[in-house]
């Protein structure tokens, strides 16, 4: 076992490992690194296992010391990384000697950078998870400057990499959109338009999820929604009909009607999206929709009836 | 009667069910039992809704062979255990009991008495881990939530809205009309189950001076 020392927190700095799905029907949100996939490549590259936590530095970057030389690894978000004032490698493994200051600097390219320190951050896990929930408060307090860490005993080995390619974030992210399970509350005209339109990302997105401006999606019924269970990556509308996009620590449940689900391999284009940058939302090919099944057999009913051979689509 | 559910994709890898209202807690109950138990592949988290229920994990594509047998042997109320009922202790000194009272044309006393002798039931959790929308409310004490939310209600407030009663767990803005407080440990991270009130949990209040 040794620490880690935050030395600078910059704008807000996480300890954050792969979240804790599952508890959702309690409305603990999932939480977790807003872009998983880098923060398990942070944990690959240093030899961790893909549990371990992590830290996910936002915008600005953070510095951070080791008690004892550890390899470190920093993904994500591109930025300068450098150990003492001299330049090191990003997507690269990096051997932190001890008392070291690594710095993490601001972002160039995307918004979320991530730390993984051989053999984890391992603090005590709340609900089996060390991930800082930002809506619900569960998990370890966000980094301030002079925060000491446990880290784990180091086990693997580092990933013998020079440097592990990551896709640039072009300033339109184009992402696909897998339609449901409430479009039907959105006149075909209006669901055309947001495929057509551009839209841009606020600065009020946060690790709930990203807030886009743009052209207003109507909503087409007028009754309200009953509270009904979200799931990462749902593209909601409220009433403004400015979507909103799902990230980590997003409510379990909402009352505003969920036009579609960002694909799974797209998320992580929103979850390091800056403010200013421009999204647009492709059709993805969605799973058969509208399949209606009966409950039960009343007595003297006939066998239930399949409502079709299988699948059917509309709904 | 409305005996159909409705598979609507919630991306790839979830799927909502529409189900009919006055099904929804004992469908949700034998779809928390069978996903106990092992027989909804894939799934993470059974999460009811007012009037769904929520299959995270799996999407529809894989998870419609496996529901229609499911629902179709479903003989409205599966093998799921007995519900737990837990007995939650009020002192009914809310700011808006008399606002209540007066909407419903009853007695502070009366509004008490119907609250405490209603058989309710825990429908699903939101808005902050451990908050319960517990289901039963008789009908004369159903009532919108307030125009304007209080800024801060206190933790261990017993409130209603429409349908529902609540209670909040830490203290937080709120809309919802506050009949009175608790003293039961809503939330502790420290119990194996943090939660007191899970879906699917029997409530029964109880009147304490």
């Amino acid at each position: 076992m040794t620490t880690l020392e935050v030395v600078r927190p910059g704008l807000l700095s996480t300890v954050q490992d792969q979240g804790r799905p599952g508890l959702a029907h309690l409305g603990v949100p999932r939480s977790g690194a807003a872009d998983a996939a880098s923060l398990l490549l942070a944990n690959r590259l240093v030899g961790n296992g893909p549990d371990a936590a992590g830290i996910e530095a936002t915008v600005l970057g953070l510095d951070v010391r080791l008690r004892d030389s550890r390899w470190v690894a920093v993904t994500g978000a591109s930025c300068p990384v450098s150990i003492d004032g001299r330049p090191a490698g990003w997507q690269a493994p990096q051997f932190l000697p001890a008392g070291a200051t690594l710095s993490v600097g601001a972002a160039r390219n995307g918004v979320r950078a991530y730390l993984a320190v051989a053999g984890g951050i391992v603090c005590p896990p709340v609900l089996r998870s060390r991930s800082t929930d930002t809506l619900s408060g569960i998990g370890p307090a966000p980094l301030a400057a002079g925060a000491v860490l446990p880290v784990g005993p180091g086990t693997g080995t580092p990933a013998p990499v020079d440097v592990a390619p990551r896709a640039h974030l072009p300033a339109t992210v184009e992402v696909r959109l897998v339609l449901g399970p409430r479009d039907d509350w959105f006149a075909p005209a209006a669901v055309s338009g947001l495929f057509a339109g551009t839209y841009e990302v606020t600065t009020a997105s946060n690790r709930v999820g990203v807030r886009l401006a743009g052209r207003a999606m109507p909503v087409a019924r007028p009754d309200g929604l009953p509270s009904e269970g979200m799931v990462l990556g749902a593209v909601q509308i409220p009433a403004n009909g400015q979507p909103i996009i799902f990230l980590a620590d997003h409510p379990t449940t909402g009352g505003y009607p969920v036009l579609g689900v960002v694909h799974p391999s797209d998320l992580w284009m929103v979850a390091q999206a800056a403010p200013g940058t421009r999204v647009r939302f492709r059709r993805g090919a969605a799973p058969h929709a509208g399949t209606v099944l009966r409950l039960g057999r009343e007595p003297g009913d006939e066998p239930p009836r399949y409502t079709g051979g299988g699948f059917f689509a509309g709904a | 009667m409305n005996n159909e559910v409705r598979i609507r994709p919630a991306g790839l890898s979830a799927c909502l069910l529409d189900v009919p209202p006055d099904l929804a807690g004992t469908l949700a109950d034998h779809l928390r039992d069978c996903h106990a138990r092992g027989a909804l592949p894939g799934v993470v988290d059974v999460v009811p809704g007012a009037r769904t229920i929520l299959l995270d994990g799996a999407g529809s594509d894989r998870l419609t062979p496996v529901l229609r047998p499911l629902l179709h042997a479903w003989a409205g109320r599966g093998t799921a255990p007995a519900p737990e009922l837990v007995e939650i202790e009020v002192r009914y000194d809310g700011p808006d009991l008399a606002d209540v009272a007066a909407r419903a044309g009853l007695t502070e006393a009366e509004v008490i008495e119907l609250h405490t002798r209603a058989p309710m039931r825990v429908a699903f959790c939101g808005f902050a881990p451990g908050f319960a929308y517990i289901e039963g409310l008789p009908a004369p004490l159903r009532s919108p939530r307030l125009r304007t939310p209080r800024t801060s209600v206190p933790a261990g407030s017993v409130a209603i809205a429409e349908q529902y009663t609540g209670i909040y767990p830490r203290p937080s803005p709120g809309g919802w009309r506050l009949l009175g407080h608790t003293s039961a440990d809503l939330w502790n991270l420290d119990r194996d189950e943090p939660a007191l009130l899970r879906p699917g949990v029997h409530v029964r209040f109880v009147p304490v001076p």
